[in-house]
């Protein structure tokens, strides 16, 4: 301390033993995500999931909705379809790359929608409490007295199939959840002294929960809707397997499974294609998420 | 629209220097308190109706005067905490009027919530819970001043100049991270943060109970040579007896939510008038271990402020109590000047019909150690 007038302060260069870096949050985050192979894999085949899905018009070797008749239900390997054809006689390949691209959008705009949204409206209620908290959070109480399923088949089925109509309903499915962890969040954050002390400077509300509120409940939500996407990948799959999502001719996995399933004693390897997709791309989400949780519980 | 005093000229009390930004002469009180009330409600019941209230703070007046310590004691629950939040008006009070030197606080035509804001800081008792865990120590102090529209690069500037004068090296300290700051440390910068909107008055919530003794009296010179160097006023509030005697140059001694008694320093800790406060001072543990308390000078629990008991609120646990005390609430005596001592208590007052009333206070049961232990 170079303070002179401070009496009882620590000899001079005692303090400097302690001299570390300053590390953030974030930097502390990536250092220990570094070290975490399996979740590094994880993320390295949701990259490649998600880069072969941007570049589907790329990499896919054929035409995915182009049909053959003379080509149908070949096993895999078959002259150039590396894992063969479909019962139409279209690329397998081609047409799981493809449908990665609407796996992987019916995983990932609903769950970003619906923490945008549950996100919102959780910091309301906690913030605010009292009978608004009591409002919205009994609403989300209705919507959580169904099983997800139920409910995503419910909504779609009322509203029609198509792609459009599928993601409203999976974004309704995870607003409740959401915006239950994000209440509860900031409940807890808003009673803690910094945010009185934050007051008493002469902050205001919304200066409040931006500055003070969401940087304190960005892991919890982050972490928890992170895990939501292979829920979504496997939700979307679900709803184009009954019909209601995607519809045909476009390629998606869930879709694909219902379509092949006739053909499941001619070729049983083809038709396990799309569900092996559907599974490594959920269960790569699932460990993602799983390492991240680790990665960002830090307690501060 | 308050009671401008006029303290006596050579007092060992300091008067404050004057101040710039003073807007009522160097006498007029910075902060006065006329008849603070704040209940809690408790609801129950199927309904959730109101089925009592709890008496936090119950009719309180007093004054802070520009440049002292005012130190406020008493035991857990007795409303330290929410006369405290009340001040600061973050916990709205039920009734009652707070003037800001001279300025009524609310209200049309007084002083606005946000200019109050920076005019009265508040330092909390968890020093661990009052910094965001996500902010570096520099910009939860360049916060504030970032509020009141202060540039960023100024404010952060600020904050540095003020991590030194809190004794933390603002290029090792900067930025880091509340958690990688020790308990004391962390308390420096909260101290940090509240005078970074330059307060004349600074309310001091438990800031030092929670550290250890040592770090406590580090903590506690800072504040005294910050007291010097910002022309600031305190008012400290404590459970700790010693303490306040260290740092208060008067004390304010409140039961179940309302005033007992209110002195100068000197003067209370060494012949305090109300039977609470003489209690108080004999619970406290002397240095000597010869000089053993071998009695408990207070037997039992505050009592329900849900239902307090009538007339005198300590009647219940006071060994001078008579049928007086049960029938009429003893009222505090008229405050005159910063030397007044004056007491909640019939003993006090040679009108209330109370056996030993106007009698000398009996003495002490131990001696009352002339320095306390943080002097050092």
């Amino acid at each position: 301390m170079t303070d002179a007038s401070f009496p009882l302060s620590l000899p001079s260069g005692a303090e400097d033993r302690f001299a570390a870096a300053p590390r953030g949050y974030w930097h502390t985050v990536g250092r220990r995500l570094r070290y975490d192979y399996v979740t590094l894999f994880f993320l390295l085949v949701v990259g490649l999931i998600a880069l072969a899905a941007i570049l589907a018009p790329l990499v896919a070797p054929f035409d995915p909705n182009k049909t053959s008749m003379l080509y149908r239900l070949k096993p895999i390997g078959y002259r150039g379809f590396l894992l063969g054809t479909d019962e139409l006689g279209r690329d397998m390949l081609s047409r799981l790359i493809w449908g990665g691209r609407m796996s992987l959008t019916m995983g990932l705009t609903p769950v970003a929608i619906a923490t945008s949204i549950g996100g919102f409206l959780g910091v309301v209620a906690g913030f605010a409490g009292g009978w608004v908290n009591m409002l919205v959070m009994r609403t989300m109480d209705v919507f959580y007295a169904f099983p997800s399923v139920l409910l995503a088949v419910a909504i779609s089925g009322t509203m029609g199939g198509g792609v459009a109509n599928g993601l409203v309903a999976l974004t309704l499915v995870f607003i409740p959840p959401l915006c239950r962890v994000s209440e509860a969040a900031t409940t807890q954050i808003r009673t803690r002294d910094f945010v009185e002390a934050a007051r008493a400077s002469g902050a205001s509300t919304l200066s409040i929960i931006f500055y003070h509120v969401l940087r304190n409940i960005m892991a919890p939500v982050f972490i928890y809707a992170s895990s939501l996407i292979s829920v979504s990948i496997l939700l979307a799959a679900g709803l184009s397997f009954l019909g209601l999502g995607v519809e045909p001719p476009t390629a998606d996995w869930g879709l694909m499974l219902s379509t092949l399933r006739q053909s499941i004693y001619v070729q049983p390897l083809i038709c396990a294609l799309p569900g092996v997709a559907i599974f490594i791309a959920s269960l790569s989400f699932n460990l993602v998420s799983d390492g991240l949780r680790q990665a960002m519980d830090i307690r501060v | 629209m308050n009671e401008v005093v006029r303290p006596e000229a050579a007092r060992p009390t300091p008067v404050s220097s004057g101040d710039a930004r003073d807007r009522g002469g160097k006498a007029q009180p910075i902060l006065t308190a006329e008849n603070l009330r704040k209940y809690f409600p408790i609801h129950g019941g199927v309904l959730m109706r109101k089925i009592a209230v709890v008496k936090a703070v119950d009719d309180v007046s007093f004054m802070v005067l520009k440049g002292e310590s005012l130190g406020i004691v008493g035991e857990s629950g007795c409303g330290k905490s929410t006369l405290a939040r009340l001040l600061m008006c973050l916990t709205p009070r039920d009734a009652g009027s707070l003037v800001f030197d001279g300025d009524p606080i609310g209200g049309t035509s007084g002083l606005s919530l946000r200019e109050l804001r920076r005019y009265m800081q508040i330092v909390f008792q968890d020093s661990d819970a009052s910094l965001n865990p996500r902010l570096t120590v520099e910009d939860s102090i360049a916060y504030g001043p970032r509020v009141h529209g202060m540039a960023s690069a100024e404010a952060r500037a600020l904050a540095r100049d003020l991590l030194q004068r809190v004794g933390l090296r603002p290029e090792l300290f900067g930025m880091r991270y509340p958690h990688e700051l020790s308990g004391g440390q962390k308390q420096r910068v909260n101290v940090a943060r509240a005078l970074a909107l330059n307060p004349r008055l600074l309310i001091l919530d438990e800031a030092v109970s929670a550290l250890d003794k040592s770090v406590a009296a580090q903590v506690l010179n800072l504040l005294r040579s910050l007291k010097r160097s910002f022309n600031l006023t305190y008012l400290f509030i404590s459970h700790d007896l010693d303490v306040v005697q260290y740092i208060s140059d008067r004390v304010l001694v409140m039961y179940l939510g309302q005033i007992v008694e209110i002195g100068p320093a000197e003067a209370i800790y060494r012949r305090p008038m109300h039977p609470y406060t003489r209690a108080l001072l004999n619970s406290r543990l002397a240095l000597d271990p010869r000089d053993r308390v071998e009695t408990a000078p207070l037997t039992g629990d505050p009592p329900n402020p849900i239902n307090p008991p009538s007339g005198c609120r300590f009647r219940t646990r006071c060994p001078f109590a008579e049928p007086i005390c049960a029938k009429a609430a003893p009222a505090l005596a008229k405050w005159v000047d910063r030397a007044s001592h004056v007491a909640a208590c019939h003993m006090a007052d040679r009108a209330s019909g109370h056996s030993r009333a106007g009698a000398a206070p009996p003495p002490l049961a131990r001696h009352v150690r002339p320095e306390a232990i943080v002097s050092g």
